[in-house]
């Protein structure tokens, strides 16, 4: 029983870490199903991570933080389509530079509003978002196994968490039944054709990647008001980065990005629980923990097992025949 | 006909870009209340108005220019290596192996072998991403990153697991020898009376960069490889029709590019901090990118925008100190640079190149 319920808890936290693995990793199926490379999920997070958590400070209603966050990363998403889209520049340099960008300016700002060495103060009261509690959370807590795996591992979550869990079968919905994610995923592979059919180029791919910035901005908003109480420096601690393991883990296909940031959530709770895991005289360090989603992506990009392949005009800035 | 004239692609592209940076960056010091002139005044006499500023200026430019030359090498094969700092950190650990376990009688042939070390160690790192762009078509840039992280997870290991000494609390390696600690500028160019560079960190290692500049320069423009190299990267489909196998010089390019940027732990691992710590690399690996960006990946380039880099850190690092400015200014600055003379290199050169055409228009 006393191995269940760590078990429980174990799983617990893999949802909560897992979520915004799995909004950053939405937000780049978007973007780079459109054929924008995408490597600045990290900035944008960071940036939303901050700013929803200033603002949900100053006006103490995480609402608001909420819609700071996004148009926070939503500025980031304009800049890298202004690079990679208007101007044709490199995507993966941009990404680069946004990432700098967000790294360097939150501490900038914070440290300006607030006097408190990079960080935001504490959030509490409103200005935080609070767990939901399933009805008869309470009451059915005491059945065993249904009981906490109800009221423990479903139950008590933030809304952003449902939300997140939500988005996979309307990413999929989106992507494959309507004729905007048709458009979308096309022009991906074969923007040409895209353009012959009278569609725009330009404007299907900065939509794109005004939805990755509305994702990575709840996924920062989580990290900074549900997951902790406020922004501290470099909070983001390269989940943008697992992410896009994730995104290239799934090949790029919604439902499979969820089984990937579930994974690497559950990596990363047992690393959280515990530190060596001992295995009968084999002691596994919690470093190779850290670095198994990383190494699992690049098994999977060498193609041995299973070969990933990116959609197919990724990266390649589109220029119109004249 | 080029659109332009050469001075205007070399020199001016990037004049304005940088231009554009410092404006948005002046921006940026007047939003948070502070004064930018006499920022860039701070900033000035910090780290060039004393021998002790451009002792700093100069150790953190010869990082650099080992991670800007690392980038540019790779970027003249377009291949963007953005994994120096796992290349850097794994030739720390070559640097630790050759300090620590074998004893050496003077320093300067311990330096040789270290050199050695830290670029076996930065090259082998850059090998796998390296075979596997070549071999198997993943994406370089997305497996550098990931070897960023293990490469920071292994050596999270090794300091805390194994290479520690016992009793010791925090992960890093012993102390290096007194034998293989290199000599600073402050020990060659001090005299009795006149003592310079004082407790500055730069040393011998600076001339191994300058060194490195020259080398790479005869490399890439003097070489039969240097030629292969370029073409490869201009054309993909033309360097094939010539002979010119990819896979090879993919795989040569990321040798040198990762062996360049493991041969920084020599200056910052063997010259600074003289053992092997958590976080060695503080980033220099990343900003190779806008040195490299900067320097138009051209040696010369890279050696100026590596000095004017180690200017950014270690004025940044006094304006910390002296105003409430903090450090992570210069990592602003750094995105402006790379987002400028990167990202949107085409928003500065698309109206100059009509400029210049209706001038051409014009004279004739």
């Amino acid at each position: 029983m006393e191995f269940f319920i760590t078990f429980i808890q174990v799983l617990d936290s893999t949802i909560r870490l897992a979520t915004p693995l799995l909004l950053a990793c939405l937000a780049g199926l978007y973007s780079e199903r459109a054929g924008i490379f995408d490597i600045g999920l990290e900035g944008k997070m960071l940036m939303a991570a901050f700013f929803s958590a200033a603002v949900a400070a100053v006006t103490g209603s995480v609402w608001l933080g909420l819609l700071a966050g996004i148009a926070s990363s939503l500025v980031l998403s304009g800049l890298h389509g202004l690079a990679s889209i208007t101007f044709r520049g490199n995507q993966l340099i941009s990404g680069v530079a946004i990432n700098f960008l967000a790294a360097g300016m939150t501490v900038l700002v914070a440290q300006s509003w607030f006097e408190q060495g990079g960080r935001t103060p504490s959030l509490f009261g409103g200005g935080r978002f609070t767990p939901i509690n399933f009805p008869f959370a309470e009451s059915l807590s005491g059945v065993p196994i249904i009981g906490p795996i109800y009221s423990e591992l479903l139950s008590g979550h933030s809304i952003l968490v449902y939300v997140a869990f939500l988005m996979v079968p309307a990413t999929w919905w989106i992507l494959y039944r309507t004729r905007f994610g048709l458009r979308l995923r096309a022009v991906g592979e074969n923007p040409a054709a895209v353009d012959t059919a009278g569609v725009s180029v330009v404007g299907l791919r900065y939509a794109a990647v005004a939805i990755c910035g509305v994702l990575c901005g709840i996924a920062g908003a989580y990290l900074a008001t549900a997951l902790q109480a406020g922004f501290v420096k470099d909070m983001t601690a390269g989940r943008g980065f697992i992410a896009l393991a994730a995104l290239i883990f799934a090949k790029w296909r919604p439902w499979h990005a969820m089984g990937a940031c579930l994974l690497f959530g559950l990596l990363q709770a047992i690393a959280l629980r515990f530190q060596n895991i001992d295995l009968g005289g084999v002691v596994i360090p919690v470093q190779a923990m850290d670095a198994l989603p990383y190494v699992l992506t690049v098994v999977i990009l060498a193609g041995f097992v299973g070969k990933a392949v990116p959609p197919r005009a990724g990266g390649e800035p589109y220029v119109k025949e004249r | 006909m080029e659109k332009m004239p050469k001075w205007a692609d070399v020199v001016l592209i990037p004049l304005i870009s940088l231009i554009l940076a410092a404006i948005l960056s002046a921006l940026v010091i007047l939003a948070i209340g502070e004064n930018p002139i006499e920022a860039v005044k701070l900033m000035v006499t910090g780290a060039l108005g004393s021998t002790y500023g451009w002792g700093y200026t100069l150790y953190y430019a010869t990082n650099f220019m080992f991670t800007g030359l690392a980038v540019a090498v790779a970027f003249h094969a377009r291949l963007f290596n953005i994994g120096g700092e796992g290349q850097a950190m794994l030739g720390g650990l070559g640097v630790a192996m050759v300090c620590l376990y074998i004893p050496w009688p003077h320093w300067s042939i311990a330096l040789l072998a270290a050199c050695a070390g830290s670029m076996l160690f930065g090259a082998a790192w850059a090998a796998i991403p390296a075979y596997l762009q070549a071999k198997r078509g993943s994406h370089i840039v997305i497996t550098t990153i990931m070897f960023n992280f293990i490469a920071a997870a292994f050596l999270n290991y090794v300091l805390v697991n194994l290479m520690r000494p016992p009793g010791a609390q925090d992960p890093s390696s012993a102390s290096f020898p007194e034998a293989v600690h290199l000599p600073t500028f402050q020990s060659m160019f001090s005299t009795a009376e006149n003592v310079v560079f004082k407790g500055t960190p730069v040393n011998i290692t600076f001339f191994i960069a300058v060194l490195a500049c020259f080398v790479v320069w005869a490399l890439i423009w003097r070489t039969r490889l240097g030629y292969e190299i370029r073409s490869y990267g201009k054309t993909e489909t033309g360097a094939v029709y010539a002979g010119i196998s990819p896979v090879r010089i993919t795989i040569i390019a990321m040798l040198i590019s990762g062996a360049l940027a493991g041969l920084m732990a020599i200056n910052n691992v063997m010259g600074e901090a003289e053992r092997l710590v958590l976080n060695a690399t503080e980033g220099a690996g990343f900003i190779g990118i806008a040195v490299a960006l900067m320097g138009r990946s051209h040696p010369f380039g890279v050696f100026l925008a590596a000095i004017l880099f180690g200017f950014l850190y270690q004025g940044g690092a006094e304006l910390a100190f002296w105003t409430s400015i903090p450090r992570e200014l210069i990592v602003v600055i750094q995105a402006l640079v790379i987002l400028f003379t990167g990202a949107l290199d085409n928003m500065v050169r698309m109206p100059l190149e009509k400029l210049f055409l209706s001038l051409r228009k014009g004279a004739q």
